[in-house]
């Protein structure tokens, strides 16, 4: 067995569970975490005993230990933790499918449990009146908030490549109407048309409201296992195809504008490695998730992951390529713009969806899906695919 | 949410002698002593050679606009009544590879959003000043350059 044939298709995941999404909700974010894994586990047909393994975020605020006696589940045999917000997601999914296939754990659940519909939970209002890290560079100067980030990178991206405010709104109208028909999604009444985008207030000139992620409350979980086992559960199994992470050299995480050429983000590090592993190529996929916390992180991860060349990202998605029949369909649940803020944890359950043909937005006969995680951080992506 | 602008710790061994500079009115770029590497941000070590013997060499006090943001609320309760401002990644002259973050302002004592966003354009020349923040914070920003003729403007590459 080859060292890329250790995880290749030996893994998958048969289970996906959430709780409603909202604004305020009613319950704490231990008791969300605990329907969302329950509500997966019953996808699965799998019993909480049998759980051995758990992955999550370094930022989420439900240990561990908490999830595993609420839902009484058996002894653990592997537990991981990945940094990085929005750059988790894959990495925690992918090292517990790595523990699985070498026969570490059995069973495993993946988790993203947060209420950010509070303002007051916004990370960057936590900062601190003396800063002794990175931060230290940008935030005297004003530069305070992610979206002021990714906003610096998408200026000179318009400029470099003649891109449009028109082009990038492309990314945000085509997510709304795929939302538009997802019962689940937040703005799944709320039309939204070019005009409407246009004139919206700015919230980091170049980029306005409608290019920032949604504010909300909710949970998800996922619940993984080996390919053998995938056959007794209750859906088709998605296959953890390929995996990485991802950090390219002399990354600073999100002000990532200092190496060599800005342009070329840790999405491209994970790029090389991922395709390496896969048996499929760019142009062989069918359907994507891509991380959207903000509008431009898809156009920047088009390029890093090779669905199409430097500066044409802006074109393809002003040509309509991500919408409903288009070249590459993408974030057809309406992503992390129009259907929830989970830290990109509802791109995987949008994917499994696709591989299992019940998205709102099914593409037709999706064979595969590919899911990435935020262009700005240390990140990781994945290939699902069929059986 | 804290009620003044954030500041930098500026007595950490890898970078005081950065804001030493700053408080002098000098800006100054890290550069190996063993390699000649030059970095910034600041670092604990030289990551071309693994040298910790790090010293500076003063940057000149003009640059280029690279790119820019103009921020609206929310914001920290110290930066919203400054909205909209103009805050950009300036590569100073002589120094191709280096990017720093500097708030773009008319003057040194108008400070952060002193200038009109409308005013302001990627490749614009930019003159360095310091904006006193604190008794040990003079922050590096930069004041677009007058004498810059729209025809200096960088091009498209």
């Amino acid at each position: 067995m080859s060292d890329r044939a250790a995880l290749k298709d030996r893994t998958a995941i048969v289970g996906i569970g959430q709780t409603e999404f909202g604004k305020n909700l009613e319950h704490t974010e231990l008791q969300l975490a605990c329907m969302a894994i329950r509500n997966a586990l019953d996808d699965a047909g799998i019993d909480a005993s049998d759980v051995d393994a758990l992955g999550c975020f370094t930022q989420e605020t439900t240990p561990e230990f908490e999830i595993a006696r609420n839902l009484g589940f058996g002894e653990l045999h592997f537990f991981s933790q990945v940094a990085h917000g929005g750059g988790a997601v894959c990495g925690a999914i992918g090292q517990v499918a790595m523990a699985i296939a070498l026969g570490i754990a059995k069973v495993g659940v993946v988790w993203r449990s947060r209420k950010r519909g509070d303002p007051s939970k916004r990370q960057w209002a936590g900062v601190q009146p003396r800063i002794d890290d990175h931060w230290k560079w940008s935030r005297p100067h004003g530069l305070s908030r992610p979206v002021d980030e990714v906003a610096m990178l998408m200026r000179r991206y318009m400029h470099d490549h003649g891109a449009t405010r028109e082009q990038l709104a492309a990314v945000a109208l085509t997510q709304r109407a795929y939302a538009r028909r997802n019962p689940d999604a937040l703005m799944r009444d709320r039309e939204m048309g070019l005009e409407d985008y246009l004139e919206a207030r700015m919230i980091s000139d170049p980029l306005c409201l409608f290019d920032n992620c949604l504010e909300s409350d909710g949970a998800i979980a996922i619940v993984l296992t080996a390919t053998d086992r995938a056959a007794d559960c209750r859906h088709r199994p998605a296959l953890i195809h390929a995996f990485s992470q991802g950090m390219s050299r002399e990354h600073q995480l999100m002000t990532d504008y200092h190496g060599a050429d800005p342009f070329v983000s840790s999405s491209s590090a994970t790029a090389r490695n991922l395709w390496r592993h896969s048996d499929l190529a760019p142009p062989d996929i069918d359907v994507a998730q891509i991380y959207d916390a903000f509008s431009p992180l898809v156009l920047f991860s088009l390029e890093n992951y090779g669905f199409c060349g430097r500066g044409e990202a802006a074109a393809m998605a002003g040509s309509g390529a991500l919408g409903e029949g288009g070249q590459l369909p993408v974030n057809t649940s309406g992503g992390s713009l129009s259907e929830v803020y989970l830290h990109g944890a509802n791109l995987v359950t949008e994917a499994v969806r696709q591989i299992r043909g019940t998205s709102p937005n099914q593409v037709s006969d999706a064979r595969n899906c590919f899911i990435s995680t935020c262009d700005s951080t240390p990140n990781g992506a994945l290939i699902l695919r069929r059986q | 949410m804290i009620e003044s602008i954030p500041l930098p710790i500026v007595d950490d061994p890898a970078d005081r002698a950065f804001w030493q500079g700053c408080d002098e009115g000098r800006l100054l770029v890290q550069a190996c002593k063993q390699c000649g590497h030059r970095q910034h941000p600041p670092r604990a070590m030289c990551p071309a050679c693994r040298s910790m013997e790090l010293g500076w060499q003063e940057c000149a006090p003009t640059g280029r606009l690279w790119s820019y943001v103009v921020p609206h609320p929310p914001l920290l309760p110290a930066f919203a009544p400054l909205a909209p401002y103009v805050v950009g990644l300036i590569i100073p002259d002589g120094l191709p590879g280096i990017r720093m973050v500097g708030a773009i302002v008319a003057s040194a004592e108008e400070g952060i959003g002193s200038v009109a966003p409308a005013e302001i354009a990627i490749g614009d020349r930019m003159r360095l000043t310091f904006v006193r923040l604190a008794e040990d914070v003079a922050l590096p920003c930069w004041v677009p350059d007058a004498a810059c003729a729209p025809s200096e403007r960088e091009e498209k590459p």
